[in-house]
């Protein structure tokens, strides 16, 4: 199997033991290349994501990830989740959150050293959070939070990096941010994966969209793939004029709070 | 000030049971730290009052309460994983239902036996006044083996708490991790009942942690801070207990119940001034 694909996906079923979500998903993800699942909430692309870095097993079909089986390789695999935990009561410094980034690369005991340190400033940097390393996670707006987290998948220097809304949260300067250390990190050789609301920006950064609404409704680049008539069934409303298109969502399981321009 | 050590030099039974207290601390506030983070509340609440029937078994039958109290950990926390795999209930279920289960099998063991009304109170409240050599060195050897699981498992323990699936992404699994700890907090249990009691060392557990939480910025001091409160709690509730002829157990533990409280207003004070003289400069 060719080494340069890092996510392989061949009518692959995804969902919950007593509930399928999405059928017959084929994928094909290769080292520099990015892949955009863009749907509303509840349209399967977390379960996708999850399936990915092995917190679901997939229903049916054939999946790898570096050409193994999902879950294999922990140290090439950045996940960022949706969580929203206890940040209130965990006594937590970023650069600590940061830190954690590294550990796949060290496992339970190896020691981490001025490489690590320096990775990880300079994760920090590239989110412009270095600042604030001393700062308590749960003390930080919900926009310094997720760069915290952005600041931890990107010191792990993962293969393949799977993020779930990695901009919900950011404001304008933030999202910018976020695109620039995407664009790095694909120049380094990795790929990335990612759920989105964004179909101008992010999307069209991507060498592949893939459209998901309980089912895939369209995969490919996406200048032949976002077509008013693809997003029409992914969300329901779109309005076109002056060459921009703005998606109305229509099917909400909950709501981020996050805004999709 | 003399009168501050002078219990402590004069009677031995004070000395023996401020170096347990010590020891029992440094456990409780190591699994503690961890069972705040985690939310874990509960089942701490439930492992320490379900070891009750394993303990009254034990001195029934005539082996020492440590190795009952430990058969009743190992099936509390398999029933509780059994009812949890096996069903849709959650845990905080199973955990209720065997911990009133296991209480009630404990009191009823313990009442049936007219010899043990003594030991009730004993297990309850243990018994710190009167802790053998041959205890303390079990107490020791437990605590250095929760410090140094503590210690290897950093990593994992730390992702867990801010995250299990980011553990389990990163390579930990989960499950294996959150069973260490678990273990960790039943052998505090465990090794602590002799000192304050199964009803108490569930106070001790939490309260010097929660303290920490509430202080500390990173997880290491937030321990460290545990450790200070319930060395602290120990050697007041003891000195309390001496001039005032007080249940040592109970005035421990009302100790680090109180330095919570203090912990907690003092805190809501400063926290109050800092964010009204914030509100100021942004507006």
């Amino acid at each position: 199997m060719d080494k340069n694909i890092y996510l392989h996906a061949s009518r692959l079923d995804i969902g919950y033991k007593d509930e399928a979500i999405v059928a017959d998903i084929n994928l094909e993800l290769k080292n520099g290349q990015a892949l955009a699942l863009i749907g509303t909430n509840g349209s399967g692309k977390s379960t996708l994501l999850r399936t990915i870095v092995n917190l679901l097993k997939p229903l049916n079909g054939a999946l790898t990830v570096f050409g193994k089986a999902p879950g294999t390789s922990p140290s090439r695999v950045a996940y960022l989740g949706q969580f929203h935990h206890g940040g209130f009561i965990l006594p937590l410094r970023a650069i600590e959150v940061v830190r954690m980034g590294r550990f796949p690369m060290h496992g339970l005991t190896g020691r981490m050293g001025k490489e690590d340190d320096e990775i990880v400033h300079s994760a920090m940097r590239m989110m412009h959070i270095e600042k604030l390393g001393e700062m308590p996670l749960r003390y930080m707006s919900g926009g310094q939070q997720q760069r915290t987290y952005l600041s931890q998948v990107l010191a792990h220097r993962a293969d393949l990096l799977v993020l779930d809304e990695p901009t919900a949260g950011l404001d304008a300067g933030g999202r910018d941010l976020y695109l620039q250390a995407m664009r790095s990190e694909l120049a380094r050789g990795a790929a990335v994966i990612s759920a989105t609301h964004d179909i101008q920006e992010e999307a069209n950064m991507c060498d592949h969209v893939m459209l998901l609404a309980r089912k895939v409704i369209a995969y490919g680049p996406p200048s032949t793939t976002l077509t008013p008539e693809a997003l029409l069934e992914t969300f329901g409303i779109v309005v076109t004029g002056d060459k921009r298109l703005r998606v109305i969502e229509s099917v909400h399981g909950h709501d981020h709070g996050e805004d999709q321009h | 000030m003399d009168w501050l050590i002078h219990p402590f030099i004069a009677n031995d039974f004070m000395l023996q049971a401020l170096l347990a207290g010590v020891l029992v601390s440094i456990a409780c506030s190591v699994a503690g730290t961890f069972v705040i983070l985690r939310g874990l509340s509960f089942i701490g609440d439930a492992l320490s009052h379900g070891v009750l029937p394993g303990i009254a078994v034990a001195f029934l039958v005539g082996v020492p309460g440590i190795l009952g109290a430990a058969v009743g950990a190992a099936f509390m926390i398999g029933g509780i994983s059994l009812i949890t795999t096996r069903s849709k209930l959650s845990s905080d279920t199973a955990i209720g239902l065997l911990f009133v289960g296991m209480l009630s099998l404990g009191v009823i063991i313990i009442s049936h036996s007219s010899s043990f009304s003594g030991d009730l109170t004993r297990i309850l409240f243990g018994e710190i006044l009167g802790i053998s050599t041959q205890s303390l060195i079990l107490q020791l050897v437990a605590t250095l083996v929760i410090i140094v699981i503590t210690a290897i498992c950093a990593r994992p323990f730390l992702l867990l708490s801010f995250d299990p699936e980011q553990a389990q992404v990163a390579g930990f699994s989960s499950r294996l991790y959150h069973n260490i700890m678990l273990f960790i907090i039943a052998l505090t249990v465990i090794v602590s009942f002799q000192t304050v009691g199964t009803l108490l060392v569930f106070g001790l557990l939490i309260a010097p942690a929660a303290a920490g939480a509430l202080l500390a910025r990173r997880i290491q001091i937030m321990m460290i801070w545990a450790v200070v409160f319930g060395i602290l709690s120990m050697y007041i509730g003891l000195l309390l207990s001496y001039y005032f002829n007080l249940a040592a157990g109970a005035s421990i533990i009302l100790v680090t119940v109180l330095i919570f409280f203090i912990v907690f207003i003092i805190q809501n004070i400063r926290s109050r001034k800092f964010f009204s003289h914030r509100g100021k400069a942004h507006g």
